[in-house]
């Protein structure tokens, strides 16, 4: 079985036509992960158990010719910050390193009931704080592509193990730019959906008013079915949208000609490596070619989002990683006294460097005296970021940028430097704190054979206009 | 430097986290670091804008009405064992670092 760029159209209609059997899908691919994920390291757990099960399920609908479901027998990957009932889930930290979750996230309970079936948890950084996957509190993940070098994060496991083969698709989450900046890195399509279009059900929490769950995979068309099977209201988070969601991959086809796209000089400024930037000029180029309309745009708040991103998202981090006190459930530090030392103790000792630091800064934003001059502030920033966009959009139909300045870095390049590692986000944080879609596709690649990624950023709910550019100009390319 | 070894104490107290001296003096640096970069928003005036704390402010929102009448879309009436029924006693316990029967166990609270 080649499971090179195997897709789910591929995977599926093989074991709907008895070319072969979800079992033998899934048994080739733990194969492969037996064989290259020593090096790679892109997977926590495995749940050989549930992935079987789930196979014999499909296997016996398609021995009887049943038509399967939108996923059947199609091999997944989820991100460890997601919630599998039974299934170990550690959000990368050493604090759930026993933790076994009583319930299912929404989104992974909607992959397994269109058929999909999890092979295993992806390795991330811890809480999903980190842009290098170096965070993970297990070990890190290397770039397929580079061993060398990272491969992005925090969704690094999900990103990697797509673009080795080890999954046909894999879900991750984006709180600052965790699906598509890995996504660029490892060469692969990643899907951000419009802040409420996926429920966060069964998400750990980071950053609540941030996160997002969406697809990694091989080609923009998966990434097209796996947001359809996600996406739409779920009665357990308040948040999610009630709106219908269409036919994301009925809508791929639509013509581009005459779409207008965006292009912001903040995009391509100091910082943007060159080899980067002409990757991103020539797939500009190459949309026009296709009939879209280039127009350029001014988003001139976007110098002001890292820090804007690093005030919000960590003072929420502070308040939601509160819960970990060694009580009901995660790590407890052995031999204290009173209770004040066990949670001390039990934090100390099962949070990693960086999730301290975003805590510590993210409490001292909140703290009194400071609420107003950083929290607050933040917060109004984030409005004039996100009134840059509504601005934009009423003369473009979606934006083009550079997914990320570079290409993967090397592992330890930015470790001991967290303001260098914040930086990675730049073009990633602001969809963010907007709350619209994005979306990286590869664009080809440096001299040194890294991916590139651009970056398309749409209106909110508008995930089938970015899909339709990406899917134009992957087809074209 | 506008992080201070005495500020740092007060948000580790704050943050329920203890801390090593190293860990301190890391913290210090990289606060101090970090709070420089992110002054860069004072060069904005915010005095008019209103603060976004939501995205889902921007959709679904009732304009015309106040306070949480506004996010009348996401609420519902209160249901007896509604979404889901809670978790039974022992599932609830399975992941607890020290449970009895019945309870989650913690050291003693008060001293006497």
């Amino acid at each position: 079985m080649d499971l090179k760029s195997l897709t789910i159209d591929g995977a599926r209609s093989a074991v709907q036509d008895r070319k072969t059997t979800a079992l033998e899908l899934a048994e080739a691919h733990y194969a492969h992960i037996q064989k290259e994920d020593g090096q790679i390291g892109a997977f926590l757990t495995l749940s050989k158990e549930r992935a079987l099960e789930q196979a014999d399920r499909i296997d016996r609908m398609a021995a009887e010719g049943k038509t399967l479901p939108p996923l059947g027998g199609v091999p997944v990957g989820i991100k460890d910050v997601m919630s599998t009932r039974g299934l170990r889930t550690t959000a990368g930290s050493k604090i759930l390193e026993k933790y076994i979750p009583p319930y299912d996230c929404t989104a992974v309970a909607r992959m397994e009931a269109a058929g999909a079936m999890v092979l295993g948890k992806m390795n991330c950084d811890e809480f999903a704080m980190g842009s290098s996957n170096e965070n993970s509190a297990y070990h890190p993940v290397r770039n397929p592509r580079d061993l060398g070098r990272v491969p992005g994060g925090s969704s690094g496991g999900s990103a990697a193990a797509v673009a080795a083969d080890m999954a046909v698709v894999a879900l991750g989450s984006d709180t600052g730019g965790s699906i598509r900046q890995p996504a660029s890195f490892c060469g692969v399509v990643g899907l951000m959906p419009t802040y409420g279009r996926v429920s966060r059900y069964g998400l750990i929490a980071f950053a609540s008013s941030l996160d997002h769950i969406g697809p990694l995979a091989k080609t923009v068309k998966d990434a097209a079915v796996v947001l359809r099977t996600i996406a739409g209201r779920d009665p357990m988070d308040a948040t999610s949208a009630d709106l219908p969601v269409p036919d994301y991959v009925a809508e791929l086809d639509k013509p581009v000609r005459g779409m207008k796209l965006g292009v912001a000089k903040e995009y391509f400024g100091e910082g943007l490596d060159d080899e980067v930037r002409q990757a991103v000029e020539r797939a500009i180029d190459k949309l026009q070619g296709l009939g879209c309309e280039i127009v350029p745009v001014s988003l001139p708040h976007t110098p002001y989002a890292i820090p804007t991103y690093y005030l919000i998202a960590t003072a929420e981090a502070s308040a939601n990683l509160a819960r970990y006190d060694g009580v009901r459930y995660g790590h407890r530090a052995r031999g204290v006294k009173t209770l004040s030392e066990m949670y001390r103790r039990s934090r100390d000792e099962g949070f990693g460097a960086e999730v301290k630091r975003r805590i510590m800064l993210g409490t001292y934003a909140l703290s009194a005296g400071y609420y107003d001059a950083y929290y607050l502030k933040a917060q109004k920033v984030r409005t004039l970021l996100t009134r840059d966009f509504d601005e934009a959009f009423r003369k473009v139909d979606a934006i083009v940028t550079p997914t990320s300045p570079t290409a993967a870095f090397r592992l330890g390049e930015k470790s001991n430097d967290p303001l260098a590692m914040y930086l990675a986000d730049i073009y990633t944080v602001t969809a963010d704190l907007a709350g619209i879609p994005g979306i990286s596709v590869p664009c080809g690649e440096t001299k040194e054979k890294l991916p590139i990624g651009l970056q398309i950023l749409g209106k909110h709910f508008d995930e089938a206009g970015i899909l339709r550019v990406a899917h134009a100009y992957e087809q074209a390319s | 430097m506008k992080v201070t070894d005495k500020d740092v104490a007060y948000v580790a107290d704050l943050a329920n986290l203890e801390l090593t001296q190293e860990e301190r003096t890391g913290m210090l640096r990289d606060l101090n670091s970090i709070l420089e970069y992110v002054d860069r928003l004072n060069e904005l005036d915010t005095s008019n804008v209103a603060p976004m704390a939501q995205v889902s402010d921007r959709y679904g929102v009732d304009e015309t009405k106040q306070g949480s009448e506004r996010f009348a879309y996401a609420s519902r009436e209160d249901i007896l064992e509604g979404l889901r029924k809670s978790l039974p006693h022992e599932v609830a316990l399975a992941n607890a670092p020290d449970p009895d029967e019945e309870f989650f166990r913690v050291p003693k609270v008060i001293e006497r």
